[in-house]
């Protein structure tokens, strides 16, 4: 893989907030796929803190219409790039709401008609960009404004959906996860798209300072914890070829990455200790079933 | 249905800077390994002769890259006004 020298295709001057991982992950998402790149974004904080009328961080071109039809947008761009005979990676960047949530139909239809996008979805766990609402991303325990911890509720009841097992069971090309705790892998990764006609998904978590009540310069020790207890594997499956999963030497408990983070606040103490139990039994999962 | 098309990196004119309450400042341990460059949410960062540049129009002040510098070559200050 050859990447141009610490190439930005994010301009500053951007409106997220300070240490936003969803603003890192664009950086490193951008550098990856080059200039010949053509992005379409659904609404969410991405799209909004980038592109105040008049003052577009984009270098590359990019496109925005509406929460639910990032795919929809994508494919029609694809057929035109298509019928021009014109090479250039058409890439979707949305959230998780308008991923796991309210685009997941138009998603589908992208992969059913195999065509050639790659679909990025940046993973906050929640609705940021109107206040920190719980979408099927948000993980079991955490509390949002629409799962809030109080004494009726441990927060978010239901698991997180598993979004990369969907899109595998569309026989995708390619489908991965990804941090930008390791910006190496997620580059990797996400060059990788390049070289492969079809759709691609790529999921990246992105810790988000405000929703998860974190410090600003925690967002990549936050970041690196999600991967070290387990709670989030770091995989990739390349069609026909055998799951390539992150290894972990030595993990942490749960509770290292809990404890951090207001949205759990709840579980470290009292009588919903044992959500946190619950929490860490969904990482002892995840390390037998993925082989962390 | 309305469109709207605009230029690229406008968003240079809006100095996010002015945001900050705390000041990376860079000291002598830095050799320019670029562990910040590629940690900084608001690209401002450069790599220049084996040393970290902060452009201080643009950065909010986070306080990433003093976290993630292994060699303590960041170290924040608190903001006079
Ligand atoms: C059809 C529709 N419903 C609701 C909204 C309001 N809305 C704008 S952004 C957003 C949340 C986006 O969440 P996510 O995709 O996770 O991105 P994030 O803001 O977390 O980055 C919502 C609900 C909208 N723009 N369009
Ligand atoms: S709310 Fe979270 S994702 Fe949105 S800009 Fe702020 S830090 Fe980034
Ligand atoms: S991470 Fe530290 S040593 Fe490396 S370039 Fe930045 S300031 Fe210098
Ligand atoms: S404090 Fe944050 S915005 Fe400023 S240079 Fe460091 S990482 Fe970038
Ligand atoms: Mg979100």
């Amino acid at each position: 893989m050859v990447l141009a020298e610490r190439e930005n295709l994010l301009a500053a001057g951007h409106r997220a907030c300070p240490g936003c991982g969803a603003a890192i992950a664009l950086r490193q998402i951008l550098r990856a796929l080059g200039r010949d790149t053509i992005v379409v974004s659904a609404t969410g904080c991405v799209e909004t803190f980038t592109s105040p009328y008049g003052m577009s961080a984009w270098e590359v071109p990019w496109i925005h219409s509406l929460f639910e039809n990032s795919a929809s947008v994508a494919s029609g761009v694809q057929a035109a790039l298509e019928f021009l005979q014109e090479k250039s990676s058409v890439v979707v960047i949305s959230g998780d709401g308008g991923t796991f949530d309210i685009g997941m139909g138009a998603m589908s239809g992208m992969f059913e008609r195999k065509q050639n996008i790659t679909y990025i979805c940046y993973d906050n766990e929640a609705y940021m960009n109107t206040g920190v609402q719980g979408s099927s991303a948000t993980p079991y325990g955490s509390s949002t404004t629409t799962t809030p911890a109080g004494r009726a509720s441990f927060g978010k009841i239901q698991h997180k959906k598993d979004m990369p097992a969907i899109a595998l069971a569309h026989d995708v090309d390619y489908v991965a996860t990804a941090s930008i705790a390791y910006p190496q892998d997620l580059m990797k990764k996400v060059a990788k798209t390049k070289e492969i006609y079809g759709p691609k998904y790529i999921q990246v978590h992105t810790p988000c300072t405000i929703g998860w009540g974190f410090d600003s310069s925690k967002t990549i020790e936050i970041g690196k914890l999600a991967v070290e207890t387990g709670l989030v594997p770091i995989y990739e499956v390349e069609k026909g070829k055998p799951m390539v999963v992150k290894k972990v030497k030595n993990k942490k408990p749960v509770m290292e990455y809990l404890k951090f983070q207001n949205r759990y606040r709840h579980l470290l103490k009292g009588e919903q200790k044992d959500i946190a139990d619950q929490i860490q039994a969904i990482c002892d999962k995840n390390i037998e079933r993925f082989g962390i | 249905m309305i469109g709207a098309v605009c230029k690229a990196a406008g968003s240079l004119q809006y100095k996010t800077g002015t945001w900050r309450d705390n000041r990376p400042e860079v000291n002598d341990n830095c050799n320019g390994c670029g562990i910040c460059e590629t940690f900084c949410p608001d690209s401002c960062i450069t790599i220049e002769n084996k040393k970290c540049i902060i452009d201080y129009d643009y950065c909010k002040g986070c306080g990433i890259c003093a976290n993630e510098c292994v060699r303590k070559a960041i170290v924040m200050r608190e903001e006079r006004k």
